[in-house]
């Protein structure tokens, strides 16, 4: 049974429907991305389970009972902000300490508590820094453990790791992972960033102009996208011009020079999309010419010159020798690694 | 880099700011300097000024108690006044933070207002609202039949904080804003979503906040009005002396420029101690907010 759901939820500003239709069953200690590009609706549905906006429509519940109703001080919900939104005149600990100072906890039981928030984001003997005196990373931990120590139903991340240079970006991801994991709290976490998305959470909503693109775990929306949103979104791709053609036996998917057994279903012009990293060179497939060759460490990127258009190729550096600029290639693919969905327009 | 080169880059400096200073030291360190020597040259009605030194003045202003009253007064005005557009400008700041654009721009024009508009006709105002039988407030009300004799508000102290507390109150509001600005945009969500009320909110995170600029505007008010001049002047007139006024009276009516040399120079003494001090307090205590 759900704990957490949203149930066709709308906010509209005046005439602008900014969040539309939005479904969601959230599972008792799951970790839930909302992902999308700025504007989308992720920090207004966000809001709307906080409570600092009430939704137009629709209705959210927390353990069958109508959070809505509920004032968003007696919520009882975790948030850590974008920008933290520490109190300035207080303490680390006063910053942790407040919650539960409003929540009538004794002191003794308090402190202790306290100390073991901070500890847990490893912030242990910071207890008397004022925010101001502490670094971006460290402040971010203060409002983690300020937001998980009054034992919050759902945490919610406001793109809690956005202020962050990309080294501490990730070192937090995985103590974040780690500290959701062992406390098991139920978490939604908002970002624009897929691959903090992917990294974090065990499902991603994909979000576009206030609607639901896609619910998945991170592998089947980047393996199996629902739509060109979501797999431009998520990663590089290549979106080739196909056709299906049913005359043929067996009826064949045909993309330039590149031909395979066609998928069930469909027919006619069809688009086909493949990971970078999923198109390999081989002696049959698409002709294309290598424009340029980038060299990234651990992998190579090739910008081709394609009959169906600009591709994008990554190969893994396995120390094999690798096509050169200018070079003439032919791309291929499994037929598993692709999705295909009807050409729009055509 | 050379001897020459090395004397002329410090030379630069000066050179570039002797035009600010020379102007500073010639109207404002001189005049100063002056006046506080002025203090202790002797006076008398058929004399006139003598130029030595003697304490007269200053034993005069310490052994009347007509100056002790007199400036006890002047102080008890200002922190009256300070403490009313405390009061009132803080919780005026946050409504009008909170307000959205349109109303915002129009309060905030309706606060400042005053500014543009001279502070003679302002208490003038005043004066023709409450101003004995004939102010208007005082005419409707007695009308009315809610009181019976007017309420006193020329020539009382009481007036007179209320007109200046209306002429600085610009000052407290435009600096308790500047302190809210800086405020996260969250933090009331932060704290609500701790489980904080309203009055909670504003008690333990916005007001510990806000202080700093809440006690930098009181600096401000304080200062200008222990040492105004033209509200006093119409409120309290000659029978309500406040320092500022005292020192014109000496200046211009007695002509004991010396005496008046004297009270100017002690309320400008007092006021850099005060003011300074309470600075520095603030300063240190505050430190964490100000950083």
């Amino acid at each position: 049974m759900a704990y957490l759901e949203l149930d066709r939820v709308a906010k509209q500003f005046g005439a602008q429907t900014v969040v539309d239709d939005f479904s969601l069953a959230v599972g008792r200690g799951e970790f839930i991305s909302f992902l999308g590009p700025s504007g989308c609706g992720k920090t207004t549905t966000l809001q709307m389970i906080a409570g600092f906006l009430d939704p137009t429509r629709g209705a959210i519940r927390l353990e069958d009972k109508d959070l809505t109703a509920i004032h968003p001080a007696k919520r009882g919900l975790g948030i850590v902000f974008q920008s933290y939104a520490l109190f300035p005149h207080m303490t680390a600990a006063e910053n942790v300490a407040f919650g539960l100072e409003m929540r009538n906890v004794p002191r003794n039981e308090r402190a202790e508590r306290v100390r073991a928030a901070l500890a847990m984001v490893g912030l242990a003997g910071y207890e008397d820094r004022h925010p101001r005196r502490m670094s971006g990373g460290q402040q971010q931990r203060v409002a983690l453990a300020r937001a998980l120590v009054i034992k919050p139903s759902v945490l919610l991340l406001d793109e809690p790791l956005s202020n962050l240079d990309a080294k501490l970006r990730e070192e937090m991801q995985i103590e974040l992972r780690q500290i959701q994991r062992t406390i098991g709290t139920t978490t939604i976490l908002v970002t624009h960033d897929q691959n903090e998305a992917m990294s974090l959470s065990d499902r991603i909503v994909v979000m576009s102009q206030g609607k639901i693109e896609q619910i998945g775990t991170p592998q089947e929306t980047y393996e199996k996208p629902a739509s060109a949103f979501v797999s431009q979104f998520l990663g590089k791709t290549n979106d080739f011009a196909g056709t299906i053609d049913r005359t043929a036996t067996p009826a064949q998917l045909v993309a330039g020079s590149w031909s395979a057994p066609a998928p069930a279903g469909l027919s006619g012009p069809v688009t086909v999309s493949i990971r970078p990293e999923r198109i390999g060179f081989g002696n049959a497939g698409l002709n294309a010419k290598i424009v340029t060759r980038i060299f990234q460490g651990n992998h190579w990127l090739f910008q081709c010159e394609s009959e169906c258009g600009l591709a994008i190729v990554i190969r893994q550096n396995d120390g094999k020798p690798q096509p050169a600029e200018g070079e003439a290639v032919r791309l291929t693919w499994r037929p598993q690694d692709m999705s295909v969905r009807p050409r729009a327009g055509a | 880099m050379s001897m020459a080169a090395e004397e002329r880059s410090a030379r630069a400096p000066w050179a570039l700011t002797a035009p600010a200073l020379m102007l500073f030291v010639g109207v404002l360190v001189i005049p100063l300097a002056m006046t506080v020597m002025l203090s202790f040259h002797d006076w008398g009605q058929y004399k006139g000024i003598e130029p030595v030194f003697i304490l007269k003045n200053w034993r005069e202003i310490a052994t009347d108690p007509y100056y002790a009253e007199m400036f006890w007064r002047t102080f008890r005005i200002a922190i009256l006044t300070t403490l009313l557009t405390a009061l009132l400008g803080a919780p005026e700041a946050y409504i009008l933070n909170r307000m959205s654009g349109r109303w915002k721009s129009f309060f905030l024009l309706v606060i400042l207002g005053p500014l543009l508009i001279s502070v003679v006709a302002r208490t003038l105002g005043w004066a023709l609202l409450f101003g004995g039988n004939n102010g208007l407030v005082n005419k409707l009300l007695m009308t009315l039949g809610v009181i019976r004799s007017p309420i006193p508000f020329m020539f009382t102290e009481t007036g007179m904080v209320v007109a200046l507390a209306h002429v600085m109150m610009p000052f407290m509001v435009l600096s308790v804003w500047a302190a809210l600005q800086r405020l996260d945009p969250q933090i009331e969500n932060a704290a609500m979503s701790l489980g904080a009320g309203p009055v909670t909110i504003i008690r333990r995170i916005i007001m510990p906040q806000i202080m700093p600029g809440v006690l930098s505007g009181a600096i401000i008010v304080f200062s200008l009005s222990a040492s105004a001049f033209a509200t006093p002047a119409i409120i309290g007139g000659r029978r309500l002396k406040v320092a500022a006024t005292l020192a014109y009276d000496e200046f211009l009516n007695t002509l004991n420029w010396p005496l008046g040399a004297a009270v100017a120079t002690l309320l400008l003494v007092a006021l850099v101690l005060i003011v300074v001090g309470s600075n520095a307090l603030i300063e240190r205590r505050y430190a964490e907010v100000f950083r």
